[in-house]
């Protein structure tokens, strides 16, 4: 039991930060319909400037909130110089743009930054708590009450407000939001920030436990993407159940197995999803009659 | 006729517009005066719907130009047309499928606050009822003929002066048809002018002022409605007469 309860927090911990870089494919999917792979790219950003303004003496608050702000700056970036002008591009041009963006945005911090592997520490210490047999550490809790957070303020501002709404109804019919008003490229170009903003708090969430480097926004976007597949592209539901589903069969799959199977095991439910409900669990299932 | 002293209100003048190297409008003339309903007819692809989007802002003009209130919008985007009082129910109704009908209204006024959107969503609840019934219901599980009354009442939502509309009667059962075109005669008399695209001619012709006749990109005839309706040549190719 013990041992179970311990695979399941480690589950939740990683599960969060895919949660967390799927909501950021999600809201970008969303409004543009891009598949950006350049989303771990915001992770890494937002532990790399933490982590090199904490280590040049900012306060870690500060730093962070920084790391958050450029990681969005660059996410508006990458939207207004790469994305945009290439608007009515097919899907698989803009994938390659994307994927082009984050191998630059890697290239840029292995130069701006280094190649070396960096942390600043957990929030509130690093003591592991005990939970019936199994421990913890604080930050843990910080993942995944981040991760739950964000999705709760993401649900709220895109149902209720009236700009979400405008988000959500040109991801649905760009023409029709036109017509009504909506300046659809400043739509896009928020979903750009908010998406690389979260990308950013996923990779100061994180960090203290995960450890950041130039290179990790790789393998972040493609457990990310699975998990947004896997919840249903374009479903924030999808994102968040899809992420925490993938980290805990990784993390039990690797606890019980061998960590050597944790991705081919994740991969494998992925395929039987996918096989079974095509558009992933929570995925759009509302008959568009004509 | 109506006065040509005034300026009209939506002055059309030699608008052409393309899809590629395929040209769609050749050189269009057209005028909507305030307070009219204008209409034109044309078989399938003759190219109303490229018109409407050419004023809206959806479709890019290649030569010409169009003038709203006297200003030139050839060149402002969609959104800003918007704001200048000159809406679109576009063809197919293109209604936001995945939010509620309530929403699809709220995003009619996107441009206002939420004082005036409360005011006009009851307006437009008594001009459709059915809307109010539905109002929590996804948009996408509407009935064709309730879909094409969210579009319109969506379009009425940001207090146009001219309203373009395209097809209303596309697709729907006749009694529907009827209402439909009801609700579009209705709109005079809240002092909006109308700009009607249909595929059924007569019942454009018998509520409009006057008519435009369009082929491959062109304009064919011009005049009263009620002339164009006697006119041998429209009986023949568009009322089936
Ligand atoms: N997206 C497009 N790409 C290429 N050609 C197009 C496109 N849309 C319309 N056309 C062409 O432009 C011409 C005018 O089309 P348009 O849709 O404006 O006609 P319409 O009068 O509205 O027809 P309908 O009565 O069928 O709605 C047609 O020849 C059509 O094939
Ligand atoms: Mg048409």
């Amino acid at each position: 039991m013990s041992e179970f309860l311990q695979f399941a927090f480690s589950g939740m911990t990683v599960g969060a930060v895919y949660a967390l870089v799927a909501l950021g494919f999600t809201l970008i999917y969303n409004a543009s319909d891009v598949v950006n792979f350049a989303q771990g790219e915001f992770v890494m950003i937002g532990g790399m400037v933490t982590a090199f303004l904490y280590a040049s003496g900012t306060p870690l608050w500060l730093a962070a909130l920084l790391a958050i702000a450029i990681a969005a700056v660059v996410g508006v970036l990458l939207n207004k110089l790469a994305v945009e002008p290439a608007r009515g591009a097919s899907v698989v041009s803009l994938i390659v743009i994307t994927i082009g963006a984050s191998i630059f945005l890697r290239g840029l911090a292995a130069i701006v930054f280094d190649k070396q592997i960096h942390r600043f520490p957990a929030f509130t210490g690093e003591d592991p708590i005990g939970i019936m047999g199994a421990t913890i550490v604080p930050q843990s809790l910080w993942v995944v009450g981040g991760g739950l957070a964000i999705f709760a303020a993401l649900y709220v501002f895109l149902t209720k407000s009236v700009i979400g709404k405008a988000v959500l109804a040109t991801a649905n019919n760009r023409l029709a939001a036109k017509l009504v008003g909506i300046n659809t490229n400043h739509m896009m170009t928020l979903s750009f920030g908010i998406s690389a903003a979260v990308g950013g708090l996923a990779g100061v969430l994180a960090t203290p436990i995960t450890l950041t480097s130039y290179d990790m926004g790789i393998s972040l976007a493609l457990k990310g993407f699975a998990a947004a597949m896997l919840g249903g592209m374009g479903s924030p539901l999808g994102a968040l159940v899809g992420g925490f589903l993938i980290g805990l069969i990784e993390q039990m799959t690797a606890g019980y197995l061998s960590s050597e199977y944790k991705d081919a095991a994740a991969f494998i439910v992925i395929l039987v999803v996918l096989f079974t409900m095509p558009r992933g669990l929570f995925g759009p299932r509302v008959a568009e009659r004509v | 006729m109506a006065p040509m002293r005034t300026t009209p209100m939506l002055s059309v003048r030699n608008l052409r517009s393309r899809y590629g190297r395929i040209e769609a409008l050749y050189g269009i003339d057209l005028e909507v005066n305030a307070g009219e309903i204008v209409t034109v007819v044309g078989a399938n692809g003759a190219g109303k719907t490229t018109l409407l989007r050419c004023l809206s802002g959806v479709q890019p003009a290649s030569a010409g130009s169009i003038e709203f209130h006297g200003h030139n919008i050839t060149k402002l985007p969609a959104h800003r047309r918007v704001g200048l009082g000159l809406a679109q129910s576009p063809e197919g109704r293109q209604i936001f499928t995945n939010l509620s009908v309530e929403d699809n209204l709220r995003l009619g006024a996107y441009l206002h606050g939420d004082e005036r959107y409360d005011q006009d969503r009851e307006d437009a609840f008594n001009m459709f009822p059915i809307l109010k019934e539905k109002r929590y219901q996804l948009a996408g599980g509407l009935s064709g003929g309730q879909q094409q009354m969210l579009a319109i009442a969506r379009a009425l939502m940001s207090r146009p002066n001219c309203l373009l509309l395209d097809e209303p009667s596309l697709g729907l059962a006749p009694i529907l048809v009827a209402q439909v075109l009801d609700a579009v005669k209705s709109l005079r008399s809240l002092g909006v002018t109308l700009l009607l695209v249909e595929q059924n001619a007569f019942a454009a012709l018998s509520i409009a002022d006057r008519a435009y006749v369009m082929e491959t990109g062109q304009i064919t005839m011009s005049g009263a409605a009620s002339d164009l309706i006697a006119d041998p040549r429209v009986r023949e190719a568009y009322l089936g007469l």
